[in-house]
């Protein structure tokens, strides 16, 4: 049984929140949907994750002490984003190492899996675009994030044979060593278009707005939106790089 | 391609416009990466077999003293000497003086990262001693002067045309005047003339995949046969391994083996696996007259009592880069070091230093299909991790990154104000954007901007869409 009318808090990720706020907005639809109380912590920045992966644990302890404080009150922390999810729910603990960080980690999830896992929630609007996915590497191997999406979109996904490979984004892996960066990216959009998909989805707006930029770049046909955009119906927003026209 | 570390990026750079390179590299990531998942959707039980592998290293290294002393007493006790090495100088002058202690002018080898990693063959050539690299890739960058591109595919960056040319360029001169360009055909002119150097060799040196503690034996896997040769027809066989690849008994020889061809490429057991236990006793037909086991540490001890020490259980299967996108993207010779890939970024800063080759651990993704393939269960994002975060204590990181990290991390731990920050900065994006969806430049941001589209943000922060929204009255 789901739990009733559970109250959620929103970690929107430093990048949705500047960069991608319908990301956001449609997160808090679906939470809505599928019965849940959804509140947006007023003081919430970024969960530390930059600075975790550049080696400056300081930094990003104090940040995860201070998200931490602002997450405590809630049932659930609610999350778009694979790579922020595992942050918390992996990485904290033994960063903080203290009960706090132990606790929110626990009810700490990623939107898909939380929507699927917890909530059981099926979406009532489908896409009849031509869909692909993007699994970033965060979500799927740090979480397991694979089939929660997938069932979420109900739609058939046209897969490629790599779909568990790595899109290049990396965090600041992306501008330290671009082009290897840039490489990778152009291995995975060569794999998606192959698939004949006019639509890349995924849980990681770092790493849609990476391979979006390269295939801009490249003057690719290919559209990308984060999944909760997709799950919430909400398409007549220009998709990410896209124009207003 | 610079043959250090720091030269990374630059190297990537290159290898990326390498149309060759990146040719060799797109098959060897196919084959490898099928081949293994075969193997291992094969053997059911081969999660259960990593664990136990894993076990039996930790194991070891609780007791490393114990069963070093225990190995080499066996080894004694086959008729075989040990020598102990801190370094690698002091390593490749045993391997001279035993050497010259048969008047050796020529030796053959079989393949052997640890006496990559030592420079040996320089070293024996600059004391009039020529080394024969017997294991074909081995062969064939030897013929091309190079080094490894990958720990168990040395020649992996070279495509079959380039070894024809490479071949056609250097056997004329040895009686084989034709140009060949079939594979079989390649490898059978490259098995004709190791053949011969084989019988003329004063000595053969080896590797070891393993070393047994209960036995005193060593261990190599090879698929040509080349490494029986390299160590049976000598008058002496030297092995050249280092302290960690010790195990102690037959019986967990056998669970390493059957992790690591499978791991390394995707065969239930590599096509040959030998042991060898001393020197030729009264009444064998053949082996060699001595047999000395060169025991390196080169650092690896003062590894074993701090957070990097799951590197020591590594066996060398090379998964990890194969299933590297940075690896399989840059190739190895980018990382300017004799271990490549995830593996190679966490051993090279223990050996050249973390100051020059702080450049290697960034070198990842973190995508964690290292961690996922590893047999051995090396978490090797977090051991990368972890060398980051001793290179940004020590403040060798590039200063303009630490500057943006101090800069991000002190705003974004003061919210009010980086609310106030996204709420000024935002619109001018927007502005500056003029309903293009994304920026072809920009300041600052070159890093990004020069392959790629920035997606242009909308106006406002969600968080201040959401603040407005919940005002009374809107």
């Amino acid at each position: 049984m789901p739990p009733a009318n559970p109250h959620v808090a929103l970690f929107v990720t430093c990048l949705i929140d500047l960069f991608r706020p319908s990301a956001a907005f449609a997160a808090v639809k679906l939470l809505q949907d599928a019965g849940c109380r959804v509140s947006v912590p007023e003081l919430q920045t970024c969960c530390g994750q930059p600075a975790y992966n550049s080696g400056d644990k300081a930094g990003a302890a104090a940040l995860a002490a201070q998200t931490i404080r602002h997450l405590m009150e809630y049932d659930y922390v609610v999350i778009p984003s694979g790579s922020c999810a595992a942050m918390i729910k992996h990485h904290y603990p033994p960063l903080l190492a203290d009960d706090a960080a132990r606790a929110v980690a626990e009810k700490t999830f990623e939107l898909t899996q939380f929507l699927h896992d917890v909530m059981r929630y099926r979406p009532a609007v489908k896409t009849d675009e031509k869909l692909t996915y993007l699994d970033s590497c965060s979500g799927l191997r740090e979480l397991g994030i694979q089939a929660q999406p997938r069932a979420l979109l109900q739609s058939p996904i046209l897969e490629n044979d790599d779909a568990e490979s790595c899109c290049g984004f990396g965090g600041t892996f992306c501008v330290k060593y671009t082009d290897v960066s840039t490489a990778i990216a152009d291995k995975k959009l060569n794999k998606f278009a192959a698939t004949g998909a006019a639509l890349v989805t995924g849980g990681d707006l770092g790493c849609l707005m990476h391979l979006a930029g390269r295939a801009a770049r490249r003057g690719m046909a290919l559209q990308f939106r984060h999944v909760a955009e997709v799950l919430a119906g909400d398409m007549d927003i220009p998709a990410i790089a896209g124009g207003d026209k | 391609m610079q043959r250090r570390p720091s030269a990374f990026n630059a190297n990537a750079a290159e290898a990326l416009l390498d149309a060759d390179l990146q040719r060799a590299l797109g098959a060897a990531e196919a084959g490898f990466g099928l081949k293994r998942r075969k193997a291992i959707t094969g053997l059911p039980e081969f999660d259960a077999l990593c664990d136990q592998a894993a076990s039996i290293k930790d194991h070891v290294l609780d007791n490393l003293d114990i069963y070093l002393e225990r190995f080499e007493a066996q080894v004694f006790a086959s008729g075989g000497m040990v020598h102990w090495c801190e370094d690698a100088q002091a390593a490749r002058e045993i391997i001279l003086k035993l050497c010259q202690s048969v008047n050796a002018k020529m030796v053959t080898k079989g393949k052997s990262m640890v006496a990559e990693e030592i420079g040996l063959n320089p070293f024996l050539e600059a004391n009039n001693i020529k080394p024969v690299e017997t294991d074909l890739g081995e062969y064939i960058i030897q013929l091309a002067d190079e080094p490894p591109s990958h720990i168990i595919g040395p020649a992996l960056h070279k495509t079959k045309d380039q070894v024809s040319d490479l071949f056609h360029a250097h056997h004329p001169a040895l009686g084989y005047p034709e140009r060949l360009s079939e594979g079989e055909a390649l490898v059978g002119e490259a098995r004709a003339i190791l053949r011969r150097q084989y019988l003329q060799a004063d000595a053969g040196i080896t590797g070891a995949n393993f070393l047994i503690a209960e036995t005193g034996s060593t261990v190599i896997v090879t698929n040509e046969g080349n490494g029986d040769m390299t160590q049976i027809f000598p008058r002496m066989h030297i092995v050249i391994a280092s302290i960690e690849k010790i195990v102690p008994t037959l019986e967990d020889a056998a669970t390493l083996l059957r992790v690591l061809a499978r791991s390394a490429t995707g065969q239930e057991m590599s096509v040959y696996t030998t042991f060898s236990t001393g020197p030729k006793r009264r009444g064998d037909a053949d082996g060699p007259e001595q047999f000395h086991v060169v025991m390196l540490d080169n650092g690896r001890s003062e590894l074993l009592g701090g957070n990097q020490r799951d590197i020591l259980r590594c066996i060398r299967c090379g998964a990890c880069m194969n299933n590297c996108p940075v690896y399989m993207a840059a190739g190895g010779h980018a990382y300017g070091a004799t271990y490549m890939g995830p593996m190679g970024s966490v051993l090279t800063p223990h050996f050249s230093g973390l100051k020059a080759a702080q450049a290697l651990p960034f070198a990842s993704t973190f995508c964690g299909k290292c961690e996922a393939v590893c047999p051995m269960r090396i978490p090797l994002p977090r051991l990368m991790r972890d060398l980051r975060a001793e290179a940004h204590a020590a403040r060798i990181t590039p200063a303009r990154e630490r500057l943006w990290l101090a800069l991000w991390a002190w705003v974004a731990g003061r919210p009010q104000l980086y609310h106030r920050l996204s709420g000024w900065g935002l619109p001018v994006l927007k502005f500056l954007a003029r309903g293009r969806g994304r920026f072809a430049w920009l300041p600052l941001a070159g890093g990004w901007t020069r392959t790629r589209d920035f997606p242009a943000p909308p106006g406002k922060s969600f968080m201040a869409q959401w603040a407005a929204r919940k005002k009374p009255g809107s």
